[in-house]
């Protein structure tokens, strides 16, 4: 429904410098450990920590500097589709392309589990 | 008729297929965040290729992320950064009601942090590509280890990072028409609408750099 | 233009006044803002680009009276197939409901003034037709033979065509795509009038969303594929090539990750467009609207999951084909709820036959014969001995040229008098949609037969026993084409000669039959309130 009778909530809310430049600290924080982290040698694990700490400062991002904290359900629906469509187009080409060769299909869960591994 | 009493009351800027301003804001900010996801969607399908070829040829890809320096993508991750609180910092003065010369500075900040990452890329980055020959297509005469996968990533790392240039110069671009808009007075408390739906463009390419810089330069650790 | 809102003061039947009228010259055309003009620029444009890809299908079914070919040498019928698939499919299938009927009613049905975004509007036109020339130039220079699929690695290495000023006006065209997807999708959230909840729309708007939201989330793959496609072709690096570790199937991925929704922005469309033709020629409210309305939307969904199953005989692992045939059987659900919900809205309705209902209910048959075929093809082991063969092509006619061409044809029939202000005849009309009907079946219902006696598609040649099928299906093509032309002739012959139409010469239900006909440039002279739901054909219907 177009209810323009009640304002929308988004642009009303105005963030405090402070919350801006905490932002910003932290963003600069989690530039600075993913860099050092990466001269750190921890096998799998230092792609899930790097994704990790790049996520987290897209969320960031997302909730301060694009004011999605304050933002109407809809936007948070059209963010989060955004990125469940990009993981269906990753994860089903995986599906494929980190399978050839398999001759016998797994059963159960074994069908998912070795997919995940391959790709870390 | 309804519309004529209330017609002269529309703040300027106000366009008249809407009903009234707030439903113009909302549908401009809806019609951004709904850009954006054909962004994400866009760069996702390199991403996705990414991934795959990454997940196949995961020693190529770390040979071919050691032709990069990481330093000048920290440094580029960190400008970008950067610009997007000035970004931030621009909208919150007009959100606030301050004098136009208030807000044409943070604008022009963050154009200058956009164009000095720009400057670095192409002269300490791609320059030097170029001049060691590991630009794919181009100018190549990489005979290192793994050869084949490192010309894959590195088409990869051109690509994106190309693309994700030419996001940021659009973006210059649009800063340019905002700064004109605001030395023109277009903006107000309640009206600055161009600059917040400019922003989330602008952050949105900052997002992108924030995975750009570790799934091509921090490869498989430094170690 | 839009400021006529405080102008027009005298009723609109006495000055006259309608969208078509209010300003005249050709800037007012190429430089209009109008939704509904917008609407007529793409109708001119997509019926060019229609009859340009039909005669490339003419002269496929010319030359294939011949076992041996009687017109081309094998490059040749190369180009002219994929040709005639660029063309139909990108600037024909893709565009058409939704750029015509879609940029013309939205905002009438809502009852709005216009779309949300007009510039933005008027500019996906431009990019539709920029595309266009680009790939109208290559054909004319000679074309491509890749197929309108591009495999690599014959389209990155191979190919001497010219792939990659066709695989920009795509590109191209692409953006029109998702601006208008974006446009409705804001529009439909953001602009319904007072009182119109999601719940009381008009069907059209549901399946015109849900089309919006594939076009949104799906062109913007085929815009990078085609973009790596031409970075491969023109610097010649390996993205797509095994010799330097690429998959040629990663190409398949990540264009049929568009290429298969996209084939659901030419059904869902037409799916909306029955909705509002069955119940306007039953004078009967629809059987089951929230099921209807979900299913749009569920088709939309879970054809983004589904794609794998073109790709069962091309190399995909087992694993994969197993999970995408598995999910390619869900896709089918929603669309045969749909079938149920229009038959039963028929039962006891107070059915009349013009041509809008002609075609709404040949619609219903072929697109159920085409869809009930296409499990055929989900089902992995049947389709590995049909893939690459007549039955695909059969198929796919019967869901696109039997279901979504019939959509687009019954639509323009219905929403004519509206757009023009005008009648056309009604007995030729019928006339035409029979002789469509006809022709369709007989050209392609043999291919279903072909294809399973494992004609293989896309060859200029082919062994003689199965020559007969081949000459029946090519005279259901004339016979087609005849019909095709037949509504060009009378449609362009009515907006001259054609008596004037009322507001609303069907008595049908929706806020766009509240206009004149044509309507005024702002649609509404007041913003109306809504109080009924869709569809509110009073007790006309109950007493059957």
């Amino acid at each position: 429904m177009s209810d323009h009778t009640e304002p929308s909530g988004h642009s009303e809310h105005i963030v405090p410098v402070s919350t801006y430049l905490l932002v910003f600290l932290a963003l600069m924080v989690g530039t600075a450990l993913t860099t050092w982290i990466a001269y750190i040698d921890l096998g799998r694990w230092n792609t899930v920590v790097a994704l990790t700490i790049a996520v987290t400062k897209m969320v960031l991002v997302v909730l301060f500097f694009m004011h999605v904290k304050y933002a109407t359900g809809l936007t948070r629906v059209v963010i989060l589709a955004g990125f469940f469509w990009l993981g269906i187009m990753i994860t089903l080409s995986c599906s494929d392309e980190l399978t050839r060769g398999w001759e016998i299909v797994p059963q159960g869960w074994n069908m998912i589990l070795p997919v995940v591994f391959r790709l870390f | 008729m309804a519309e004529l009493a209330t017609h002269g009351a529309h703040p300027p800027g106000f366009a008249h297929q809407f009903e009234d301003i707030e439903q113009q804001r909302d549908a401009g900010r809806l019609g951004m965040w709904v850009f954006l996801v054909t962004e994400i969607l866009f760069f996702g399908g390199m991403f996705t290729s990414y991934t795959i070829y990454r997940a196949l040829h995961l020693a190529a890809f770390i040979q071919g992320s050691h032709q990069l320096e990481v330093k000048f993508g920290a440094t580029n991750t960190a400008v970008l950064i950067f610009s997007s609180l000035t970004m931030a910092l621009a909208i919150r003065a007009a959100q606030t009601g301050r004098k136009k010369g208030q807000i044409i500075f943070w604008l022009l900040l963050t154009m200058l942090l956009g164009a000095l990452f720009v400057g670095l890329k192409l002269r300490f980055e791609w320059y030097r590509d170029y001049v060691d020959g590991i630009i794919p297509g181009v100018h190549w005469f990489y005979n290192g280890p793994q050869a084949p996968g490192v010309k894959m990533f590195m088409c990869f790392y051109f690509f994106m990072t190309g693309l994700h240039a030419i996001h940021m110069v659009v973006g210059l671009g649009i800063l340019t028409v905002l700064v004109i808009m605001t030395a023109r007075n277009r903006f107000s408390a309640e009206y600055y609408s161009p600059l917040e739906i400019s922003g989330l463009y602008w952050h949105f390419v900052d997002i992108v750099w924030i995975f750009l810089f570790p799934l091509l330069y921090l490869i498989g650790g430094r170690y | 233009m839009s400021t006529a809102i405080a102008e027009i003061h005298e009723t609109p039947a006495e000055s006259g006044v309608n969208y078509l009228n209010v300003t005249y010259g050709i800037k007012s055309w190429l430089l209009t803002l109008d939704h509904k003009r917008i609407g007529l620029l793409y109708l001119g444009s997509i019926t060019l680009m229609f009859f340009v890809g039909g005669m490339a299908a003419v002269l496929m079914r010319l030359h294939l009276v011949e076992p041996q070919g009687a017109l081309f040498e094998p490059e040749t019928y190369n180009k002219m197939f994929s040709t005639h698939g660029i063309i139909m499919v990108f600037f024909f299938l893709v565009p058409s409901i939704p750029a015509t009927l879609g940029n013309f009613l939205i905002p009438l049905m809502i009852g709005a003034r216009d779309v949300a975004f007009p510039k933005l509007n008027l500019m996906s036109w431009y990019l539709y037709i920029t595309g266009a020339a680009f790939a109208l130039f290559a054909t004319l220079s000679g074309g491509v033979d890749t197929g309108w699929t591009f495999y690599p690695p014959y389209s990155s290495t191979y190919s001497q065509t010219h792939v990659v000023v066709v695989a920009l006006g795509v590109f191209i065209a692409g953006f029109s795509s998702i601006l208008t997807g974006l446009n409705f999708i804001v529009t439909i959230h953001k602009m319904r009038a007072p009182g119109m909840t999601w719940f009381r729309l008009p069907l059209f708007i549901w399946a015109m969303y849900a089309t919006s939201l594939i076009f949104v989330l799906g062109t913007p793959v085929i815009a990078i594929t085609l973009f790596l496609l031409g970075m491969e072709r023109i610097l010649h690096v390996g993205i797509f090539d095994p010799a330097v570790g690429g998959d040629p199937l990663l190409f398949q991925h990540l264009f049929w990750f568009y290429s298969h929704p996209a084939v659901y922005i030419m059904i869902l469309p037409g799916m909306g467009v029955i909705s509002e033709l069955i119940t306007a020629f039953s004078r009967k409210k629809i059987f089951g609207y929230a099921f209807v309305a979900f299913s749009s939307l569920s088709i939309a969904i879970i054809s983004f999951i589904v794609w794998g199953h073109h790709m069962f005989v091309t190399g995909q692992s087992v694993y994969a084909g197993l999970v995408f045939s598995v999910l390619s059987f869900l896709v089918a659900i929603p669309s045969a709820v749909k079938v149920f919900n229009w038959t039963a809205t028929l039962y006891k309705g107070s059915i009349s036959y013009e041509a809008p209902m002609l075609y709404a209910l040949g619609f219903i048959g072929l697109f159920t014969i085409g869809g009930l075929t296409g499990l055929f093809l989900a089902a992995l082991a049947t389709d590995v001995h049909l893939n690459g063969t007549y039955f695909i092509v059969a198929h796919f006619h019967y869901v696109m040229v039997g279901g979504a061409v019939m959509a687009y044809m019954g639509g323009l029939h219905f929403w004519w008098p509206k757009i023009t202000g005008r009648l056309y005849p009604d007995l030729w009309a019928r006339i035409a949609a029979a002789i469509i009907f006809i022709g369709f079946n007989l050209t392609f219902f043999p291919q279903f037969m072909l294809g399973y006696m494992g004609m293989p598609r896309r060859y200029a040649i082919y062994p003689a026993e199965f020559q007969v099928l081949n000459v029946m299906s090519s005279a259901g093509a004339s016979i087609l084409g005849v019909g095709y032309i037949i509504p060009l002739i009378y449609f362009m012959w009515s907006m001259r000669y054609g008596p004037p139409a009322g507001p609303n010469p069907w008595g049908a239900k929706g806020l766009e039959w509240t206009t004149q006909s044509p309507p005024l440039t702002e649609n509404f002279e007041t913003i109306p309130i809504v109080t009924e739901d869709a569809y509110n054909y009073a007790s006309e219907a109950a007493h059957g």
